[in-house]
């Protein structure tokens, strides 16, 4: 009521469908929140247990969304490669461990592998993700945004077909030092050993991440490039390394959560990186593209909505998985298209 | 010369060498040339101003110094070393700081972050917070306003943001693209009287400005740019007393 006062005072006129797309998004958003309530009710045990499995895929979608974001932040590029990224890490990390290191069931060994597997792949995906913006990127930065785009896809394929190469083209099965059965019960929900990992994990990382852009000078020179490259480059910020720092970052991200997932699910498959980028990318999106804290939110929420769809009582399971996720992003984005956290407009000139 | 210049211009004099030199620099965007073939000297010390009409070719000049542009041909030799083609950060290293046209300030970022952006480079942290203590007593409303986001100060305030920016950055030659560009006349004083403390201070200044009759009453040296040629130069105060000139290229 108060917002329909202050625009007529500022003498806007009110359009009768922004009064309804309003009113659409309140009604949606409450009948979600029963929707949750309504399951909590039913079920609490089985609600907490997706709940919990939610967010562990949830962490998961979180850090490789924010490859995306990072890069979408800094360069305004879809880095649709991204995704094929993560699944190439999966497959070294599967390798590293299990054949390399034979470290295929828990123990200390297995845990410390496990940290030194997190280190190389995590340097992996820098690595690479560095070379696709130095042989690629860099030299289409001032064509028209089709280029790098395109670019991209290719580099997506071509990673894929790397991936089958290595990897064969059906899924392979490996052992992991995580024992799926290995945890405790709190209430009746089993919480496994495997999900404290991740979680400690990815908010460790999190918490890195969130240190180095907004507390070091690489990362002040990361928000001055965002804004404005020249003027970064008149304050004396090296603008292509900085650049590049950036896809360092995001590529470590996707090594990082490459070797979560392979060892939680023991899988690979060449395709894992087009459902997974795909479902992160949107993450990133929901958030608002370019924003850190919104493509983990976006990544959590994505994760838990998946979880309560698939295993809740109410929920239509896991045969519309998909459908609900997307579902729900072009919702978010017909009523907010800049995403939860993201700017409405941007100042670029 | 006239009481105009209490600097320790050391123009004219044999042998010294100029602190910044253009020579026979052309500047193209694609196939349009915006600066063709000018010779400009800045002597250590001095202020010179660079005028001339809207689409002249003074920021390109200034953006060609700064190592955002590449000539087509001439070279920018500095302190005697040629720095046309280096990449922007390392002309910054090498003591050029450039407060370019339309304040280009971080909007999102606090003032008090644009303000650390501008000695990024610098290592010598109780200097910098001497220099920063200097310019927060130069323009006081950027002490007030440490914590606002920069995009939300008025005009006039991000003006004096990105000069304030660019003197910390402790450059040995202060480029300024129109530092009075929308501000009200006691501000247009204070930023001019400011240029000339910081010349005292020991920097050399390089001025675009509009308001030509400002910037030749505070500068040493003025040249003056039509479509890309350099038309005229001379020692400021001279410019100044010339009465036909003043009314032809200044309309004053
Ligand atoms: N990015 C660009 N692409 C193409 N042409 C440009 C570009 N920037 C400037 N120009 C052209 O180059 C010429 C010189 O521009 P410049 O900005 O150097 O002028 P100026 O002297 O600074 O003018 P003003 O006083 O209006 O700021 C103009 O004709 C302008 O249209
Ligand atoms: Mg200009």
């Amino acid at each position: 009521m108060t917002s329909l006062v202050a625009s007529f005072s500022k003498g806007r006129t009110i359009r009768l469908s922004e009064v309804v797309e309003r009113t659409a998004a309140g009604i949606l958003v409450l009948g979600v929140l029963a929707w949750v309530i309504l399951n909590l009710a039913k079920a609490p045990t089985q609600f907490f247990t997706v709940l919990l499995a939610g967010l562990n895929n949830g962490a998961l979608f979180a850090l490789i969304a924010l490859g995306y974001t990072l890069v979408y932040g800094i360069i305004e590029l879809i880095n649709f490669a991204h995704g094929d990224l993560f699944m190439l890490g999966t497959i070294l990390c599967a390798n590293m461990m299990a054949n390399w290191l034979g470290l295929t069931k828990p123990g200390l060994t297995g845990f410390l592998g496990l940290i030194l597997t997190m280190i190389v792949v995590m340097i992996f995906g820098a690595t690479v993700n560095m070379g696709a913006e130095f042989f690629a990127y860099r030299r289409l930065r001032n064509a028209p945004k089709l280029a790098p785009l395109i670019t991209a896809v290719g580099l997506s394929f071509i990673f894929q077909n790397i991936g089958q190469r290595v990897n064969g083209s059906s899924p392979k099965q490996w052992g992991t030092v995580f024992d799926p059965q290995s945890g405790f019960s709190v209430a009746g929900v089993r919480i496994r050993w495997s999900f404290l990992v991740v979680l400690t994990v990815t908010a460790l990382l999190l918490l890195g991440l969130t240190y180095i852009v907004q507390r070091t000078r690489q990362g002040k020179a990361m928000r001055a490039t965002a804004q404005d490259q020249d003027g970064a480059r008149l304050m004396g910020v090296n603008v292509n390394a900085t650049i590049s720092f950036t896809f360092a970052l995001g590529g470590a991200m996707a090594g990082a959560a490459a070797v979560l997932y392979m060892e939680t699910i023991g899988t690979t498959r060449f395709e894992a990186g087009f459902q997974l980028g795909l479902i992160a990318f949107t993450a990133a999106v929901l958030g608002g593209i370019g924003n850190l804290v919104g493509a983990v939110i976006g990544g959590l929420l994505i994760g838990v909505i998946q979880g309560l769809n698939d295993g809740a009582p109410y929920g239509l399971g896991q045969d519309w998985s998909q459908t609900v996720v997307f579902s729900i992003l072009i919702l978010v984005l017909v009523f907010k298209p800049e995403g939860l956290l993201g700017r409405r407009t941007t100042e670029k000139v | 010369m006239t009481e105009a210049t209490s600097s320790t211009s050391q123009r004219g004099k044999q042998g010294v060498q100029p602190l910044l030199d253009l020579t026979n620099l052309s500047v193209n965007y694609g196939n349009i040339a915006a600066v063709q073939s000018i010779n400009l000297q800045v002597h250590p010390g001095e202020i010179v101003t660079l005028i001339g009409s809207n689409g002249a070719g003074k920021s390109t000049t200034l953006r060609t110094i700064s190592g955002l542009l590449r000539p087509r041909a001439g070279e920018v030799v500095f302190e005697g070393r040629k720095i046309s083609g280096m990449p922007g950060h390392d002309v910054v290293k090498a003591g050029i700081c450039h407060s370019p046209e339309g304040r280009r300030i971080f909007q999102r970022m606090t003032v008090g972050e644009n303000l650390d952006l501008g000695a990024f480079l610098r290592k010598d942290a109780t200097q910098v917070a001497a220099d920063r203590e200097n310019v927060l007593t130069l323009f006081p409303v950027l002490r007030e306003r440490l914590q606002q986001k920069a995009g939300t100060m008025s005009g006039g305030e991000q003006q004096m943001l990105a000069v304030g920016r660019a003197m910390l950055g402790n450059p040995k030659l202060l480029l300024l693209d129109e530092p009075s560009m929308g501000l009200a006349p006691v501000l247009v004083d204070l930023i001019f009287d400011t240029i000339e403390k910081i010349r005292d201070q020991g920097v050399t200044v390089l001025l675009v400005e509009q308001n030509a009759l400002a910037a030749l009453r505070i500068a040493d040296y003025a040249y003056v740019l039509e479509s890309g040629h350099l038309t005229l130069e001379g020692p400021a105060a001279e410019l100044l007393s010339d009465e036909s000139l003043t009314k032809a290229y200044l309309g004053g």
